[in-house]
Parts: C-alpha cells; structure tokens; sequence
C-alpha cells in the first residue's frame, strides 16, 4: 500500500505538472481525489489492513492527499493569474475615446465673480445686506445728498416710475436702510441689480450691477478704507497688486476717491488692457458725508464710516478678457458654458 | 475740459515735464484723461521763401519754385497754387515729409521736372481759415507777420501749431476748475509756484455807461447779479495769433475780435460772456425778467421757441432778446456792421437755467457752465477782464464804468478750523501750520480759527470737505493704510445660504444660470397668451423707458426664460437647459414700494427632454431641500402651458409653482421648434417649506421584504392616487414604492391599463415573515379594488 500510495504521489505530481487550465486541474482531482479516485478508493482499503499498520498508512495517505491537494492549490492560483494575464492583454481599450459625460450646468459668470467678492468680504467680517431694486427718491438721491436738479442726477439717467419712486441707479439707498436699521458697528456689502437709461451697447446696459460696501465705526478713517480696498485688491488679483487712490468726486462721500489697482495683465508695465497706463480703474470710494450719517440716524459727531462701490460686470469683464458687456444678458450657452 | 499748456503758463509755470505735470495734477484731485500735441503728426515742414516762380514748360497750370530754406541752395518744387509771389513766406513739406492725416511727401517728377518736395496749404497742416483769417483757402498758405518767418525753421514753431493740450475730467463739484485759471490755480498749488492772475485794469475810458444803458432785475431769485458794459465804436476784426491759438487748443473756433474775446474770457475764468449789438435793444434798456405766458423768441439759431413764466430772459421794453444763461435771440449777434456793443456778464440761479435748457431741449456751453452752478463774485472781474481785452486788441472804445446790478451777495463760507478733527477723520498727522499752508496755496483765509472759504469754492460747506483739500494735497498715496480692526460677525443668513445652495442644486442638476432683464415689453404678456384681464398684468410702468421693449417691470419670470431658450434655439445650440432666481415685481400703488419676489424659475428643449425629465429634477431638487409631501396635480387652465401636460406643484397642500410643457402656440410666438418645459417655483415658498436641521436615523436592522405589484385600472386613475392608496393601506412598514412600468395594449382592455410598483416593506423591530409581507399586499388589494383596480393576472 506504501508503494501504492507512493506511485499516486508520483503520477499525480506529474499529471499537475503538465495541466495548463482549469478544466484539466479538475480532472486531475476527480481522478486522484474524486469519490471514485485513486486516492480515495485506497483510502476505503485502510479498513482491511493490520490494525498496527492503519495508523501508519493513514498518516502517509493524509501526507499524500495534503501533498495533492497543495499542489492543486498552488496550480489553481497559477492558472487563474496566467488566465487574468490572457484576459488583461485581450481587454485593451482605446482610452482616447471619448468619456460618457454627465454634464453639469454653469453659474452665469457674474455669479461667479460675484461669489468671489462675496467670500473675501465675508472673510474680512462684512455681512451681506440688500433693498429693493424699485426706490424712492428719497433713499436714491436726497439721502445721499444729491437734491432735485442737482448736476449729479444727469450722470445717472433715470427710469421713474412715479415722481417719487424710480429704479434704483446705484447700490448706495442700501446705505441708507442699513443705517436706519441698526446701529454701529456696521459692516456690510450690499450687491445687487441697479438700472440707468443707457442704449444698449459694448460697454453700456440699462441693468447692471453694483456691490456698495460700507463700515461705520467709531475712529473710522480713510487709512481703514485704504487697508480694506487693498485686502480686496489682493485678493481680486494677488498679492503684488498693488493700488491708487485717486481724489474724485461723488455727493455722498467726503473725501472720495476713485481706484485703481496695478494692471493684473502686464503688472503695471503698460498693455492693451490698462491702454499703457499701468492702471486699471476699479471702484469708487470715500469717506461717508456727515450728512449721510445723520440722514441715516446715525451721530456723525461720535461716528465715522467708509463707503465704496464696485460694478459687477467692469470686474466680470477683466477678470475673463471679455469684450462686450452685452453678452452677459444675451445667454448664449456657447458663452455661458466657457466658466 | 481742455487745457492749453501755452495758456497756462501765462498765469504759472509748473516747471515740470508733461509725464509729472499728468500724474501730480491727477494725484491732487484734477484727473487727466490724457495729452496731445499740436501738428503732432506733421514731419519735415519748414518755412521757405519764393525766390523764383517759373512756369512750368509742359503745362500751363504747373509753376516750378525756386524755394529758399536757409541752406545753401534753394530747392524747386513744382506747384498748382496760383496765389504765390516772389518774396513769400511758405511751408515747404521737404522729401520725406509728413503732412495732416498721414500723408508723406516725396521727391517725385511733375511733368518731367523734378520737385523736391510740396508746397503746404492750411488744410494740410490740419488748420482752417479760423486759425488763419488772412490765407485763403485753396492755395498755398503765405505765412503773415505774425509769424516766424526764420527760413529752415520747423513749421510747427513758426507758426505756433505746437500747444501741448492736456483733458481734465472735471467732476460736477468743481465748477471752479472748467476755466483755464482754475486749473492754473491747482496747478501753482501742487507745484507750488506763483500763480499770477489775468489783467484787468482798464487803461482809459470815455463816457458814462449809465448814459446809454440801464438794467434792472425783476427776478432776483433767479438773476443774482448783472454786469454790464458797453463798447463804442467797435472794429471787428480777427484777432491776433495769441488768442486764436489758445482757443484752437481749448477746442473753440475764431470768428472775429468781440466774439472771440466773449469765449476766451469763458475758458480763461469760466464765466459765460454775452455781447449783442446795442441798437436792437428797444429803449436801451434791459430788464431781466421771467418770460409772460405766450412770449415766444427766435434764438440765434433761428428756431423759434415758445416760453413760458418758469424762464428767465434777458429783455428790452418790449421783447425778450435772450433766454438768460442759455442763448441770445436772432438779433442778439455781432454783425459786421455793429457799432456799439453790450457786454454782459451774469449770474443766473443753476436751477432755473438747467430746467429751462432741459425744457427747450436747448443745452449751450453757457448753459452747461451755469448749471454747475457759478460764483457770482466773478461777473464783474469777467466783465473788466473783457473790456481790458477790446483795448488790448483795439476793438473798441470802452465806455466808461460798468453797471453793476447784484441784488444777492452771496456770504461767505465760514467753517470752523478743526485741525485735529481733520487728522483723525482721514487717519493723518499733519500739523495746523502745514494745514493753514495748504488751505492758503488754495486761496482759503484762516483767521481766529474760522475758515473762509472763498467764494468760487461753492462745494465747500463743511469740515469733511475742508479735510478733503487737505487730503488731497497732503497726498491720498501718503495716508497709511490700517488693518482691519474692531468687531466683526461675518456670515450668510440662512436665507442666503438657502440661495447658495439651490444654485448649486441647479447647476448639478445640470442648469446653466443666465441673468435675465427685469424688464420686458407688454406685449411679451400677450407672446406667453395672458389673458387681457389677467392679473399678471398689471406691471410697473417706467415713465421714460429706452424702448417699448424695456417698458414694463415683470411680474411673471416666463417671458425672461422662453427669450433665453429661443434665442439658444435660433443660435442653432441642440438643446439648452436654463435657469434663474428670477426677481418678479408686483405693483402696490403709488404709495408703497411693489412687492418684489424671487421665482425660480427653469426651461428646458433638448431632443431627451420631457415632461418627466423635468419632473424628475424638480423632485430630487425637492428632495435635496428636504421638502416633503409635495404633490403635483394636473392643471388644464394656464394659458402658457400645454393643457394636458401641465402640475400645480403643492407643498402640504399650499401651492409653490407650476411645471409643464410649454403650450405650442406660445412657442410659435416663440419661435422655438422643439418642446420646451419649464417650472416656475416661489423662492420663499421653498425656503419656507424646506428642511432646516436634519436628524439622523438608524440604519435599518432586520432585512426587507420585497414586492412586486401588477395592476390593471381605469387608464383615467392617476399613478399618484395608486400609490397613495397602497402608502396608505401598508403604512408605516412600506419603505418605497417605486413605479417600474406602465403599459397599455394588447392583452388589456382597451379602456384599461397596467400599473406596476415595485413594493420595499421592513419593520424596524423584527424580520416581516412572507405571510406578513402578503397580507400587507392582500390589503393594499383590498383599498385598491374600491377604484377598480386589480391584480393583473
């Protein structure tokens, strides 16, 4: 039985060796390890040996079945790695076609720009205030010190809509609402949409949009209007940029200023976009009129504050390179899609 | 406003190059737009003098000139010009010369003979008659004695065309500054220079004007000073070359001597001038006054224009000869044959200049100027400024004294001089010594601690703007900016948040955001067919639209959106899907400001789109918000959507918005060729009904139970009340309901169809047996055989 069992080891080791798939690996074991195989049938004879010997036999059958069984094992991994090599060759793909798309949509590119100046001023503790796009007089003009028939009003065309109630020209009425609503310190930016009778052109639209901003504080002064609107140029267009107050003029603020911020195409050096200037005009700015103060509620002896206001669609125009503002309100996808 | 560098430096000299005198100027307040230079383009031109005039051999028009440029041989050049002598002065464009609009000039032969270059007329050095009076126009220009006449010599100096002119962008504030020495006085104050200011010293005079005019105001509300002057014995002629260059610069054309003095002293000192002819003034006497109802004048444009009492004009005894600050009647001119003249220089209230030019639709450059609102300190200087200059130019004989009629003397501006409260409002420190040096440089008394301001400096009203002059001059560039400082609490509120997130809902839902106007025309109320007596319509109206397009204030988004998809349609984009947070604004009377609500609102063509693509992204948006018992219920009324494809949206009940296919005929006003479908849904009503804080809840323990259901039904019964009737009838162990199929055809009855669901029921405290499973079904049967729906079998 001994040498029985030693030539099954044998013949089973040499059939294993030559196997070369999964079907041959089974048969090998359905021939040595099967319910009819070899191995078992000798494995049924054991009740017939000398009972001295039954252990000793046994033992050497378990080796050779153990033995059989490690070979199959190992021979059934090698197979199945050589089959997913086969597999792996014969599934190459042509990667350079296209992928399935699950295409997302787009905010409007004002949005966006919107969304940016939003985040660096809510990051710098600025809460977000709005009014109402139809307004009064009152709220528009004579609270920011531009009376009836004052020069200012024919800067800014207006659509009316009563005597008294128009659409707004300008973000700064929020200025008003937000004083007469609390109380200092305050520190908001109030974006949204603002409306002057111009045609409408390349760089002109009766709707656009403005983002006003104002602090007041007690001690507010025009270094703090400086430190902000140079945190938000750094932001907008990086840390080098680098800014310019300019004096200027606006009825409710005193002083004021326009600014304008390094060119962020040529660094200041002078290109096409800056028209060789090196400055690129951003937003107004200035520091609140007393007046202004008062109109709203607030004590212009015991607080100072800083106003500015930014146009949504001159930053969306640089910032993309874009040329013509009418784009932003014709809606072609083939626009919309590009951000 | 345009400032002639050579008229500057009459009154200072800022000793700097144009580059720093751009910059400086701008820093301290006045911004410059840009520079030119004079003759900038023309190259190569000099002054030559004929020497000889030959004709030419070929032809009996051409003359060959022997022209003498100060070298040492004269150079010919063959010309047409026929106005040329021996002994001219000329400008000689040599070869390689550049002349007005780009021309260049080369040696070429004319009929054979060689021609060194060309002779100039004035239109090719870029110049008119009016620069010019004594040329003439279609010849060569012969340089007069008021020209260097250096022979070799640049053109450009010889004859004065090289001004360099700088643009300021003067802000309405700053009346002061639309004059040549307004700016003159900014500019010795940022450079710190002298500043000298216009002659106005008469030399001699003879008469008494008091002889032969008077003046008297009946309106001093609206006339708060009247100067006036008379020259005798006028002689209208150009004026010298001094004068007509500066006013080339600043942009105005020479006529004559009294013309040209009129607008000279309007750009030197920013006063607006008048002079008009002593004889059409009936009774020699002029009376400002409101117009009568009825009066109508012919103004020097010889349109007649109807007045009314709300106008000021200046009038004889019996008519009005000029509309006060904005223009003077047909005979209020200077004709050749004009003896005596009226100078007058006035003051008019800003607001009733500026209504009456809006109201004639008439807008003068003095009309502009007064507007602004002007110092009537200046009338009289003006008036003396002018009159110096007809002796200077020998125009006249001034008579002597002027009228003075100034009813309203405005006070002085006096503010208190806070140094202090100016260092700490703009974030300085700069002492009261150098505060005091700056408000002087500005012409600014400070005595006794009180500021006053003087009187050309109207804008000046307060300590703000007294610390603004400081600022400016301290320098904006040397304030040093502070950190951020003090209490702050920055943050979205929950409603912008909720904003936030449906946009970024929307857009992976796959929308793209547009932005769409506000405003739209009435008649896209009847392109979405509203009915005429609809509500929606009832829209603001904008009293001074740009067109009928943009006239009406929208009180429904569907208009806005269908634009949007027609326009993507008819740019040929296959399919577009779109959406905005529309704002909407319904009228509350005059009283009240309208209501203004934001719709979200989307649209949709794409060959893939139907009604339940759209659904579907309305449900998972829902579902994303955590809005519940929502229900969609069939709506066959709205005039803008398909009658049998269209849903009430409703949120336990409430109404939120509508969706559906937009009807056809819409779409034909639309012109858009394919399906649309859009939803409209109030932003308040989701923000209302959405879920604010969500709470977790166990994963499930036991494993589910899983069914299928196979109903035949009447094709009329909704899938929804199917489904609702088995949510009802399981309760709270059906985990989902899912519909997988529904079919009509072959095998059902013809009036029936089949609905199947997909059945997932769990309890959350044991393993639901198959028995408890099919009773659960057994009883949904039962509910659902009541509406005659049965198991399909």
């Amino acid at each position: 039985m001994k040498l029985q069992l030693e030539s099954i080891r044998n013949a089973a080791k040499d059939l294993l060796e030559k196997v070369s798939s999964k079907q041959e690996l089974e048969a090998v074991r359905i021939k040595f390890l099967g319910k009819k195989g070899e191995l078992t049938l000798i494995l049924r004879q054991m009740g017939s040996l000398h009972p001295e010997e039954r252990p000793k036999m046994g033992s050497l059958a378990n080796e050779v079945r153990e033995y059989i069984e490690a070979i199959i094992e190992k021979k059934t991994e090698e197979i199945e790695a050589s089959e997913r090599e086969s597999r792996i060759k014969a599934e190459t793909i042509d990667v350079t076609v296209p992928g399935i798309l699950h295409p997302l949509g787009h905010r409007h590119p004002l949005s966006i720009v919107l969304d940016e100046v939003k985040e660096i001023f809510l990051g710098m503790g600025f809460k977000i205030a709005t009014g109402p796009e139809i307004e009064w007089d009152y709220y528009n003009f004579e609270a920011l010190n531009i009376p009836k028939n004052h020069p200012a009003r024919d800067t800014q065309d207006t659509f009316y809509i009563t005597d008294n109630m128009l659409l707004r020209t300008q973000t700064s009425p929020v200025q008003i609402r937000v004083m007469e609503h609390s109380q200092p310190p305050i520190r908001i930016i109030a974006p949204g949409r603002v409306y002057r009778s111009d045609a409408i052109d390349a760089t002109h639209s009766p709707l656009f949009h403005q983002i006003e901003g104002l602090v007041v504080d007690k001690g507010v002064t025009m270094g703090d209007l400086k430190g902000i609107l140079m945190q938000f140029a750094q932001r907008m267009y990086g840390d080098n940029t680098k800014i310019r107050l300019r004096p200027h003029h606006f009825p409710f603020t005193e002083p004021s200023c326009e600014m304008d911020v390094s060119c962020f195409r040529c660094g200041g050096a002078g290109c096409p976009m800056c028209k060789n200037e090196g400055w690129i005009e951003i937003l107004g700015a200035g520091m609140v009129h007393p007046k202004v103060l008062e109109n709203g509620g607030i004590n212009p002896d015991i607080y100072s504050g800083y106003a500015f206001g930014v146009g949504l669609e001159r930053l969306t125009l640089f910032k993309y390179s874009i040329d013509d503002m009418r784009l932003f309100f014709e809606n072609d996808l083939k626009f919309l899609t590009q951000f | 406003m345009l400032l002639s560098g050579r008229w500057l430096k009459d009154y200072t000299n800022p000793g700097v190059s144009q580059k720093i005198f751009m910059d400086a100027m701008t820093a301290s307040g006045s911004k410059v737009e840009g520079f030119s230079t004079e003759g900038e383009e023309l190259e190569n031109i000099v002054v030559g003098k004929i020497q000889k005039l030959e004709r030419h051999p070929n032809s009996d028009r051409l003359w060959i000139c022997s022209v003498d440029i100060g070298k040492s041989e004269p150079i010919v050049i063959v010309t047409g010009a026929q106005n040329l002598k021996i002994g001219d002065y000329v400008p000689v464009a040599l070869d390689n010369s550049t002349v007005f609009g780009g021309k260049k000039i080369k040696k070429d032969f004319l009929r054979g003979v060689e021609s060194a270059g060309m002779l100039c007329s004035l239109e090719e050095l870029g110049l008119t008659l009016h620069d010019f009076p004594y040329a003439i126009s279609d010849g060569i220009f012969v340089l007069g004695d008021d020209c260097d006449k250096t022979l070799g010599k640049d053109i450009r100096e010889a004859i004065g065309l090289n001004d360099v002119v700088t643009e300021f962008e003067i802000t309405p504030n700053r009346p002061d500054c639309l004059s040549i020495f307004g700016l003159a006085r900014e500019a010795a104050a940022t450079f710190e220079k002298k500043l000298k200011a216009p002659k106005t010293d008469l030399v001699s005079t003879s008469g008494y004007v008091n002889e032969l005019l008077s003046v008297s105001i009946e309106a001093p509300n609206k006339c708060f000073r009247y100067c006036g002057a008379v020259v005798n014995n006028v002689r209208i002629k150009p004026s010298p070359l001094w004068m007509r260059e500066r006013l080339r610069a600043s942009g105005v054309r020479a006529i004559n001597n009294i013309v040209d003095i009129t607008n000279f002293v309007m750009l030197e000192m920013g006063q607006p001038m008048h002079a008009f002819d002593l004889k059409f003034v009936e009774g020699s006497s002029i009376i400002v006054r409101c117009a009568r109802e009825g009066e109508a004048i012919i103004t020097l444009d010889g349109i007649s224009r109807p007045l009314d009492s709300s106008m000021l004009v200046i009038a004889d005894n019996n008519k009005p000869i000029a509309v006060a600050g904005v223009m003077g009647g047909e005979f209020s001119g200077i004709m050749d044959d004009s003896a005596t003249i009226v100078f007058e220089s006035a003051c008019f209230d800003d607001v009733s200049v500026r209504k009456t030019s809006k109201k004639l639709g008439l807008r003068t450059e003095s009309s502009s100027r007064f507007e602004k609102g002007l110092d009537r300190e200046l009338c009289d200087t003006a008036l003396r400024r002018a009159l110096v200059l007809v002796q200077q130019l020998d125009a006249g004989d001034v008579v002597g004294g002027i009228i003075d009629c100034y009813p309203r003397k405005k006070e002085t501006t006096v503010i208190p001089f806070k140094p202090d409260w100016t260092n700490r409002f703009i974030g300085i420190d700069v002492s009261k010594t150098e505060q005091i040096n700056i408000l002087e440089k500005l012409q600014f008394k400070i005595e006794n601690d009180r500021i006053y301001v003087p009187s050309f400096r109207e804008d000046v009203k307060h300590l703000a703007d007294i610390s603004e002059e400081i600022a400016r001059y301290y320098g904006y560039e040397n304030i040093s900016d502070r950190e951020l400082s003090g209490k702050a609490d920055g943050r979205l509120t929950e409603k912008q948040l909720f904003e936030r997130k449906i946009n970024e809902l929307m857009v992976s839902l796959g929308a793209c955001e547009v932005l769409t106007y506000s405003f739209l025309s009435p008649k896209a109320y009847d392109k979405i067919l509203l009915p005429s007596d609809s509500k929606k319509r009832n829209s603001v109206i904008i009293t001074n639209p740009l067109g009928e397009d943009t006239s009406v204030m929208r009180t429904t988004p569907l208009p806005s959106i269908l634009d949007v998809l027609s326009r993507n349609f008819n740019n040929r984009n296959s399919e577009a899907f779109v959406y905005e947070l529309s704002t909407v604004y319904i009228p509350r009377g005059n009283d009240a400001l309208p209501d203004e609500a934001q719709v979200l609102t989307a649209g949709i063509y794409s060959s893939k789109a139907n009604y339940y693509l759209l659904k579907g992204i309305v449900e998972e948006l829902l579902n994303q918000l955590g809005i519940d018992n929502v229900s969609f219920n069939a709506l066959a009324d709205n005039p803008s959507y398909h009658p049998g494809r269209t849903a009430v949206i409703s949120v336990k009940g409430e109404e939120i918005g509508i969706i559906g296919e937009i009807h056809p005929n819409v779409l034909v006003n639309y012109e858009i060729g394919m399906r649309c479908y859009a939803f409209e849904i109030s932003f308040d009503a989701l923000f209302k009904n959405a879920l604010k804080t969500k709470t977790y809840k166990p994963l499930p323990k036991f494993p589910a139970a899983t069914r299928d259901l196979a109903l035949v039904c009447d094709k009329s019964i909704p899938v929804a009340k199917l489904s609702n009737i088995i949510k009802k009838a399981i309760g709270n162990q059906l985990e989902e309901i899912k519909l997988f199929d529904i079919y009509e055809g072959s095998q059902i009855p013809e009036d029936k169809k089949s609905v199947a669901f997909s059945l997932t029921m769990r309890s959350s405290d044991k393993t639901l047996t198959d028995a408890q499973a099919d009773e659960a079904i057994k009883n949904a049967l039962k509910e659902l055989e009541i509406i005659g729906a049965t198991l399909r079998i």
